[in-house]
Formats: structure tokens, C-alpha cells, sequence
């Protein structure tokens, strides 16, 4: 076991860890070109072009640029590792966790003295009145030489430190390190030179966007670090100068010019790593699929599918492989020797169809969680409440407030706050009963559940308190009126209702804490679907292998597992179905257009859903009528006849 | 260069900037005849949009046409038509309710197709974006709404003269003649990766091979290019005069046939298998016409017990030949074969503006065409034994008198 481990590790290290040691190097081998268009846009020039020139080669060749290369390269061997898998915080509260969890922390921490150290390199290389922090001044009253604050140094130092804490958090934002995969395969060069207008392009504009945010920020907030710095350093601050936290010493173009340079150059070295090992990260890797020696057995297709760490370069060596190679389609379709098992086969399509029926499980859990909670939610999700107590959006946050889950009787299905849907986690929620809710054994006796959603819909007149809440905006608190509807009409007491009248009130006050709790439409189902990358690929490497079987598969050991596929995927489409029929679903994101933050993600459901109705054309149409000749339920075979006459 | 005009007579009216007065009038010189330089190179950019979708349109004389642009769904009985308005149709075999397409965004349609392995899904080239037109084949409606159009647009990338789905339907490439670099959409990400060749200034015309594994695209220049799709590399194919104005593959791939423009004959590339393109003959297979006018189009029908057809669309304005359609059978084992086979003829007056096979035709092949004064005809070919390769030639009906009369009586209304 523990042998597997490490050669699964190695696997691992071969591939993932070396690729990103050498985008890692690649990056640092492209520092000096964008050291040099710094240097030229920054001593740039109109009317002197040759002394522009030759200041700049002297400048490339002296000892102080060479040996702010060498920082720079140390900083940029710094790395996070990104995520294949993103991860889609369910409200603003859990964003809010995100962004100050420790680890996030001491990452923004890190990029804020990156971004320090950059621009101190920026600055020495630019000279001139940037380049130190102490310059000699005379003092008005005495006229004694003393040294000064040079507010300008302290400037892009600031605006370093402000840079890198804004890329940081940008990234948490914007997924930044989400890596997703195109949807065609380039060699790595001409997909870095097509990315190439686009990462310059975003890098302008984010340095410009952060460049004018600073200078609003330094204007308000300047004057702190400059008395503390000049304080702490025994620094003088040179009165003749124009302080820059002031309307006029802000309005220096060359100044600006300065800061929107340095700010380009230092998004671009970030975003050229990010670039870099993204396309790094995302080249195809071929695994074998079946080799003649037993050591090399755990390198094989069919093992790697298995392991979480290689799961997403294995599925999209599978999707590769049935598509465009025929010989290695012919090795997954031989038999083992000796013993003649369809060993290949059966290995990889259980494991395809592992996926896609834990991908069902998971919506079939996530539908059950929101039709029970759904008529609490709907008085929350829409302001249109009349229509909308069959509808439904979104699931209770259960585990924060445990008396508010009135009929829970299946899986609570909570988007969790700091990680993304892992399978075990689904398992888990899947067989769970919430027994732990402390309301299950008192109020919620069968007979309220049956009855309180009965009256709630009978009782019209009293929504409008419960539509006021809802505008508002909670999904945490409006079920209250429920319950206090409830204890009415079971107990008639009238202390709870005016206790419940009260707490909502009370709530009703905090707008800040519903701004925060409320959940983000769509971000539930993204995050169901946050991972689906795999199982397109697994839907395009079934359906395409099992529509080569038809005239490749000599030994017939496909037709045997045709059934287990089809009917899993017809069972995942009507899933998908049902999914798409709740609200926010099936709406369109909002396109970003310019960040190097990666929204594919936000999308995939739509294109999981168009891969299974090609996987699903692709086996019709190529088997025609002879899937009537294949043992499935009536239902399904329903089913599979609107694909046949192409209905769907 | 309006700035620039502003900076050149605001520094004439007298102000004293005469270093910047210079500047700017050297660079606005420059700019110019930067841009006539490339207008030489590359004269299609000088036309407006509409004039670009009209030259380089599959629909000929595009601008005038009733209708726009045809496409047939891959595997159903079901067809769609652009009309002069900018509306899109879409007729099916058994008579159920026709639904009319309408998008605001749905101007200037120059090439439809339907997505192949889908039902529903209906991609539209347009002069600002790309629609794809989501129709439930099961839903009643006549009208569509615009919810059911995903909208694709990408800056710079208009207009689009040319979409080619993947075979397998998981991709869709388009292509406009002013944009280098042709878009390969994921479309239910809505999301794209440019290709980008600088040569050429422009792709017009896409057509990817049935197996899926070629797309060819064509420039305004005279040069064009072969993509294979595994890993997206491309080869340059330097025409030899004019650019290439269509093309079809064989039904197994390998071999492509294109027709230049101002040229009469038909050329021919052939492709081994995956490893690349292996040979290169491209020795012109020879067509014995009296046309004077250059081919426009090229169809392949799918394939057919060993025999296909190529067919041929000559307009000739300077003689008197009425403009007919000229049928070929072809060979493909085991070298491939041109054999001519006979003409189609529209009525007196009518001339061939579009033409395309049915995709799977039970009993031979169906040809679409699309006449100038609007009308659709479809005209059978039935092979009298259809098991022998290519053996026996077809029984044909020639002219287009002898079309299926419901079809000629279904569609009149199409007229307009």
C-alpha cells in the first residue's frame, strides 16, 4: 500500500510538480524582456530618441539593474498552488471567511512585500528623483544640510505594498488560481503568444484601475505613513517640496506616468507565471493504457483514473484518446492475456460511471434538500410570492441556525463555507438525517409538519410582513413568521407571537447582517457543478470509445456494459433536467470582459448539460436500431427513442 | 484620426506648439499611408460590411437574393431558410407549425448551420455577432422567443461570413475577413479561443471535413490553409491564382476539392491519414465546360455506396448559356475520379444562387437548390443499383421541371 503511495506520488511529481518548476523557470528566463521594456517605457523620451537609447543600454548593462534581476527572480519562485477545482462561496459571509482566513492572510501579506520589493527595483532602475529613500535637503530656518524624506520613493512603495494586496485578494475574488482547460489542444508556444495581448492588456488596466484607487487612497490616508516613517527613520520632511497627499502634488503626470508603468510591469510578471503554468498545468499528458510490465502497472490508464490527485489529466487523456487514437482505442478494447478479461475496459468505464452517478446522487440530494426547504425558501427568494411556493432557490443554511430547518426530513444539503462539494463530503451529507437539531423531537412532531405547510398556503393575508422580509433580502430569518404562524395556530399564544413579531423587527433593523448571510443566486448550483470539467470528459470519453466499439470493438466486450451506460446516462439527464428547473439555474452569469480571473466555471453547468445530450446523440445515432436489442427499462428506452427521432 | 485632425488645425489656427504641430501631422501622414498600404494589400478591407457579407456569402449575388441562406438539419427532415428581411424559417418534413426566428441582433445573415449530434440548436452567422438559436423541436410555438438565442460576439470579429460546427458538435468555429484570427467557440461556456495567422488578412470560408479531423479556411488572399484538430497546427497552401472560393471533402476526408476564383477548374488535394498531409498533388482535375464565368460553388453529398456527386454552379452573364448546374460523379477508389454526368436547369430565367444535398437521403441523393427568383426545388437522384461501387451511372432527373411538385407547392410561400 504504502509502495502505491509513493508511486503514485511520483506520478504526481512527475508530472504536476515538474511542470510547474519549469513554467516557474520560463517565467524567470522571460524577466529580462519585460525588464527591458520597462526600462525603455520608463526613461522614455520624445525628443531625444538616441540619448533615450543609450541611457538605456548603459542602464540594462550596469550592476544595479542586474542585480535587481536577481531579487526578482527569488520573488518569483514564490508560488501558490492553483486549483483545478474552484471554490464558490455560497454568501458574502463566506467570501468575507475567505478572504480573512489566516493562510489568505499571510498570503496577502507576502504579495504586499513582493509588490514592496518590486517597486523598490522599479524605482532604483527608473533613478532620478525616485531612487532612494533619504535625500540630502536644506532645512529653511538653518539652512544646515539634513536628510529628508523622499516622499516619492515612499510613494511606489507604498503603491507596491497596495498592488500586491489588491492582486491577492483579486485573486480570492476572482478565482484567480482557478486553472480551467481549453477546449482545444495548442502546442504551449502559440498558446502563449495568442494569450500575450490579452495578459498585457488585462495588466494595463488593472495597474491603471489600482494606480488611480492608490492615489484616491493616498490623498485621504497619506500623511500616516509619512509622519510614521519620517518619525521612526529620524527623517526630516522637506517643507519646499509640494507634499504629495495634496490635490496639486498629485496631479504630477510624470509621476503618474511613473506609477502606471511600475504597476504594468508588476502585474505582467504576475500574470505572465500565472499564464505560464496555467498552460503549463493544462497540457495533455498521455498515460499508457495497458504495459507489458507489472511496474508500470500503477502508471496505467485504468489506475490513474483512480487516484484523486491525477484524476483530471487522466480524464482528459481518456476524452483525447477516444477521439483522435485508434490504436490506443484498440487497447482498451483488448482482451487481458492470458485469461481473455476485458480488464481495460471495464476498469475505465466503472470508473466513468463512479463519476457520473455520484454527479446524479449529488443533484438527486441537492433537489430533495431544496424541494423540503423549498417552501420555506421560496418566501425569501423571491419577492413574488405568490408564485413561487412551488419554486424554490438555493438551500437552508442549516448548520448555522439548527431551530429554522422545520421539515427537514432528507440530507440537509449545505454549501459549506470554505471548500467546495468533495464527494466523501456529499456521501456523508447524502445519509445523513440531521439528527443533531435540537427543534426534531419537540415542535416538529409529524402532525405540525404535515399541517403547517397546508396553512401557511391557505393563509394568504399574512404574507405581507413575510414579503417585507423577503425584499430584504434574508434567507436566514423569514422563516420566523412560519413558525410563529405556526405556534399560533397550534398554541394560540399570543407571547410568541409578539416575541416573534419582535425578533423580526429586530433583525429586520440589521440590514448589514442580511447583506452579509444572504446567499448569492446561482452560486449553490455553480458549486454543484464546480468540478464537472471531469465529468465531461468523462461523458465525451464514454460516448465516443462506446461509438468507436461499434466498428472497432472486436471481442464485443462493450455491448455487455452498454446498458449500465445508458441507463446511467439517461438517470444523469433527467437529473440535470430537474436541476435546470429551479430558479437561477438556468440564468446567464454576467461576462467579465478583461480579468485574468478565469469564469469558466460559472458556465460549466451548461456545458455539462450540452456534453450529455452529444454523448447521448453520439451513441444513438451510431447504433440506430439496434439499441432495441439492448435490455434497458421501458422508461429510458422512452427516452432514448426522443433521441433517436431527435425530439430533444 | 479625428484627434489628430483636431491637433493639426487647432496648432494651424496660430498656437505655438509647432513641435507638436509636426508630430501629429507625421504621424497622421503615417497613419494614412499606413492604412492605404494595407487597403492595397488587402483590398477587401475597404468595403463596407454589407458589400464584404455579399462577396463573400456561399448565397451568390447575396445582396439581391430572396433568400439569404439554407441549411439542412444533419440528420432530420427539417430545414432552414434565411430570408431578405432578416428572418429565419425553418420547415419541417411533416407539415408541423414553421417557426420564425427574429433577433434584433439578427441582421445581414450570411451562413446558417445546425448544430450536428443536437436537435435543437441553430447557429447563425449575422453582421455584428453570432446567434445560436435554441429550438425545441417538440414546442408548438411559431415565434420563438429571443430568450431561446444565445447571443456570441467577440470585438473585432464582425462580420461572419463563415461557421463550421465539429462533426462531433462540441465545437464551433467561425470566421470573419476582417479579423486574422478565426474563433473556436465553446458554446455552452460561451467562451473563445482565437487562432490567429496574420497572412492572408482575413478567413472567409470554412468547411471541416466529415471525420472531423481537417477544417480548412479560406483567405481573401490567394492562400489558404489546412488546420488539422488535434493539436490545431496549421499549413499555408499558396494558391495559384485568385482565392479560393469553396470547397467540399469527401465523405471520408481525404480528399478536398476546391474551386479558385476566376478559375474553371476544379483542384483537388489529398490527404493520407492522421499523420499529415502527405501529398500533394494538387494537378487540376480538368472540367469540360463551355462555361465562360469561374465556378462558385462545390458540394459533396454524403456518401453513397462508393459514388458522390460534385456539382458545380457556373453563372455566365457574358454569353448567352442560361446558368445550369453541372453534375459529376466521383471516385474515390482507387484513385479519385471526376466523371461528368449531366446538367440541372432552372426554368427560363432562374439561376442557381445556393445549392446543398439532403444529408441522408434514403434512396440516393436530394439536392437543394436555391433559384434567383426565390424559389426551392429539390431534385432527386435515385440510383438504379445502388450496391455496385460506383459502377453504373445513376438514373437522374435533370431538370428542374421534373422536381417533386409538392415540394415546388409547399414552399411557394417563401416567394417574397
Amino acid at each position: 500500500m504504502c509502495l502505491c503511495e509513493t508511486k503514485f506520488l511520483s506520478i504526481y511529481f512527475q508530472v504536476v510538480i515538474w511542470r510547474a518548476v519549469a513554467s516557474i523557470a520560463w517565467s524567470v528566463l522571460l524577466l529580462p524582456v519585460t525588464t527591458a521594456v520597462f526600462v525603455l517605457l520608463s526613461r522614455f523620451s520624445l525628443f531625444h530618441p538616441i540619448q533615450w537609447i543609450s541611457d538605456c543600454t548603459s542602464l540594462l548593462t550596469a550592476s544595479s539593474t542586474i542585480f535587481s534581476l536577481v531579487v526578482l527572480c527569488g520573488i518569483m519562485s514564490l508560488f501558490v498552488f492553483p486549483l483545478v477545482v474552484p471554490s464558490i462561496p455560497c454568501s458574502r459571509m463566506a467570501l468575507l471567511g475567505t478572504v480573512l482566513h489566516p493562510r489568505q492572510c499571510v498570503h496577502s501579506l507576502v504579495y504586499c512585500t513582493m509588490g514592496m520589493l518590486v517597486m523598490w527595483c522599479a524605482s532604483v532602475t527608473i533613478g532620478g528623483r525616485y531612487s532612494t529613500l533619504g535625500t540630502p535637503c536644506r532645512q529653511s530656518e538653518s539652512g544646515e544640510v539634513v536628510t529628508c524624506l523622499n516622499e516619492y520613493h515612499l510613494f511606489l512603495l507604498l503603491a507596491g505594498a497596495f498592488m500586491g494586496y489588491s492582486h491577492s485578494f483579486l485573486g480570492v475574488v476572482q478565482n484567480m488560481y482557478y486553472v480551467s482547460f481549453q477546449p482545444i489542444q495548442q502546442y504551449k508556444y502559440p498558446r502563449f503568444k495568442g494569450c500575450l495581448p490579452m495578459v498585457v492588456k488585462c495588466s494595463v488596466i488593472q495597474a491603471l484601475y489600482s494606480a488611480r484607487n492608490f492615489a484616491a487612497l493616498y490623498f485621504f490616508f497619506g500623511y500616516v505613513p509619512k509622519t510614521w516613517i519620517s518619525s521612526t527613520l529620524n527623517l526630516q520632511i522637506d517643507s519646499s517640496l509640494q507634499p504629495l497627499d495634496s490635490l496639486t502634488g498629485l496631479l504630477d503626470f510624470s509621476l503618474l506616468y511613473h506609477l502606471s508603468i511600475s504597476g504594468a510591469f508588476l502585474y505582467l510578471t504576475w500574470y505572465l507565471t500565472v499564464l505560464l503554468f496555467r498552460i503549463y498545468v493544462t497540457e495533455a499528458y498521455s498515460f499508457p493504457v495497458q504495459s507489458t510490465f507489472t511496474e508500470d502497472a500503477e502508471q496505467c490508464l485504468p489506475k490513474v483514473l483512480a487516484e484523486k490527485n491525477t484524476l483530471f489529466l487522466a480524464l482528459q487523456d481518456l476524452a483525447l484518446l477516444s477521439q483522435h487514437s485508434l490504436s490506443r482505442r484498440l487497447e482498451v478494447f483488448n482482451l487481458s492475456q492470458p485469461g481473455g478479461h476485458p480488464h481495460n475496459w471495464n476498469a475505465i468505464s466503472g470508473e466513468c460511471l463512479c463519476l457520473l452517478s455520484e454527479l446524479t446522487q449529488r443533484l438527486v440530494a441537492h433537489q430533495d434538500a431544496v424541494a423540503s426547504n423549498g417552501r420555506v425558501k421560496s418566501q425569501s427568494a423571491s419577492s413574488d410570492t405568490r408564485s413561487a411556493s412551488s419554486s424554490s432557490s438555493g438551500t437552508e443554511d442549516i448548520a448555522e441556525t439548527p431551530r429554522l430547518s422545520v421539515p427537514v426530513l432528507t440530507a440537509p444539503f449545505t454549501p459549506d463555507v470554505d471548500s467546495p462539494f468533495s464527494s466523501p463530503a456529499i456521501r456523508r451529507l447524502v445519509g445523513q438525517q440531521d439528527p443533531h437539531s435540537p427543534w426534531s423531537g419537540t415542535v416538529q412532531s409529524p402532525h405540525i409538519m404535515r399541517r403547517g405547510p397546508k396553512l401557511w398556503s391557505a393563509s394568504t393575508g399574512e404574507k405581507c410582513p413575510v414579503r417585507l422580509l423577503g425584499e430584504k433580502g434574508s434567507s436566514r430569518f423569514s422563516v420566523i413568521p412560519l413558525h410563529g404562524l405556526e405556534t399560533s395556530v397550534n398554541s394560540c399564544s399570543c407571547h410568541t407571537l409578539n416575541c416573534s413579531a419582535q425578533v423580526k423587527s429586530f433583525l429586520a433593523k440589521r440590514v448589514l447582517i442580511m447583506y452579509l448571510f444572504n446567499k448569492l443566486p446561482e452560486a449553490s448550483s455553480q458549486a454543484l457543478f464546480a468540478d464537472s470539467q471531469a465529468h465531461i470528459w468523462a461523458l465525451q470519453g464514454l460516448s465516443h470509445l462506446v461509438a468507436a466499439s461499434f466498428s472497432e470493438d472486436q471481442f464485443g466486450v462493450v455491448q455487455t456494459t452498454l446498458p449500465n451506460i445508458l441507463s446511467c446516462l439517461v438517470v444523469l439527464l433527467e437529473a440535470v433536467d430537474r436541476h435546470f428547473k429551479l430558479p437561477h439555474a438556468s440564468s446567464k452569469p454576467v461576462r467579465t470582459l478583461c480579468s485574468m480571473g478565469d469564469s469558466t466555471y460559472k458556465t460549466l453547468r451548461f456545458a455539462l448539460r450540452a456534453a450529455l445530450k452529444t454523448a447521448i446523440y453520439k451513441i444513438t445515432t451510431t447504433f440506430g436500431e439496434h439499441l432495441n436489442a439492448v435490455n434497458i427499462s421501458t422508461e429510458h428506452r422512452k427516452r432514448l427513442q426522443q433521441f433517436l427521432e431527435f425530439k430533444e | 484620426y479625428g484627434l489628430l485632425d483636431e491637433i493639426t488645425n487647432s496648432a494651424e489656427e496660430g498656437m505655438s506648439l509647432t513641435h507638436c504641430n509636426h508630430a501629429a501631422f507625421a504621424v497622421r501622414r503615417f497613419s494614412l499611408w499606413a492604412s492605404s498600404f494595407h487597403g492595397s494589400l488587402f483590398p477587401h478591407l475597404t468595403l463596407s460590411s454589407d458589400e464584404m457579407v455579399a462577396e463573400f456569402s456561399q448565397m451568390l449575388d447575396w445582396s439581391d437574393s430572396a433568400l439569404r441562406s439554407f441549411a439542412w438539419h444533419p440528420h432530420t427532415d427539417k430545414f432552414a431558410v434565411a430570408l431578405l428581411d432578416d428572418s429565419i424559417k425553418i420547415y419541417k418534413s411533416n407539415s408541423s407549425p414553421t417557426p420564425t426566428l427574429k433577433h434584433r441582433c439578427q441582421r445581414s445573415v450570411c451562413a446558417l448551420q445546425w448544430k450536428p449530434l443536437c436537435g435543437s440548436a441553430l447557429a447563425v452567422a449575422c453582421q455584428s455577432c453570432l446567434l445560436i438559436w435554441h429550438v425545441d423541436p417538440a414546442s408548438l410555438s411559431t415565434r420563438p422567443s429571443s430568450g431561446c438565442a444565445q447571443v456570441l460576439s467577440h470585438p473585432g470579429h464582425s462580420p461572419i461570413t463563415s461557421i463550421a460546427w465539429s462533426p462531433t458538435g462540441s465545437l464551433l468555429v467561425s470566421a470573419s475577413p476582417v479579423d486574422t484570427s478565426m474563433m473556436v467557440w465553446d458554446v455552452a461556456a460561451e467562451s473563445a479561443v482565437p487562432l490567429q495567422r496574420v497572412g492572408g488578412g482575413g478567413v472567409t470560408y470554412l468547411s471541416w471535413s466529415p471525420d472531423g479531423s481537417r477544417l480548412l479556411a479560406a483567405t481573401p488572399s490567394a492562400l489558404f490553409r489546412v488546420w488539422e484538430t488535434r493539436m490545431w497546427t496549421c499549413e499555408r497552401w499558396p494558391c495559384l491564382k485568385g482565392s479560393c472560393q469553396s470547397a467540399c471533402w469527401s465523405p471520408d476526408g481525404g480528399c478536398l476539392l476546391l474551386s479558385m476564383q476566376g478559375e474553371r477548374v476544379i483542384y483537388a488535394l489529398t490527404f493520407s491519414d492522421l499523420t499529415g498531409i502527405n501529398n500533394t498533388y494538387s494537378s487540376p482535375v480538368t472540367a469540360f465546360f463551355l462555361m465562360k464565368n469561374h465556378l462558385k460553388q462545390l458540394f459533396c453529398p454524403p456518401f453513397f455506396s462508393g459514388s458522390s456527386f460534385v456539382l458545380r454552379a457556373g453563372d455566365s452573364q457574358a454569353d448567352n448559356h442560361p446558368s445550369v448546374i453541372a453534375v459529376f460523379k466521383t471516385r474515390s477508389s482507387p484513385v479519385f475520379e471526376l466523371l461528368p454526368c449531366g446538367f440541372v436547369m432552372g426554368e427560363a430565367g432562374a439561376e442557381p444562387r445556393f445549392m446543398q444535398f439532403h444529408p441522408h437521403f434514403q434512396h440516393g441523393a436530394l439536392l437543394t437548390v436555391c433559384w434567383s427568383d426565390g424559389r426551392i426545388s429539390h431534385v432527386p437522384f435515385y440510383f438504379s443499383s445502388a450496391g455496385l461501387l460506383g459502377g453504373d451511372s445513376p438514373q437522374q432527373a435533370l431538370a428542374s421541371n421534373t422536381t417533386n411538385p409538392s415540394s415546388n407547392k409547399l414552399y411557394t410561400e417563401q416567394i417574397s
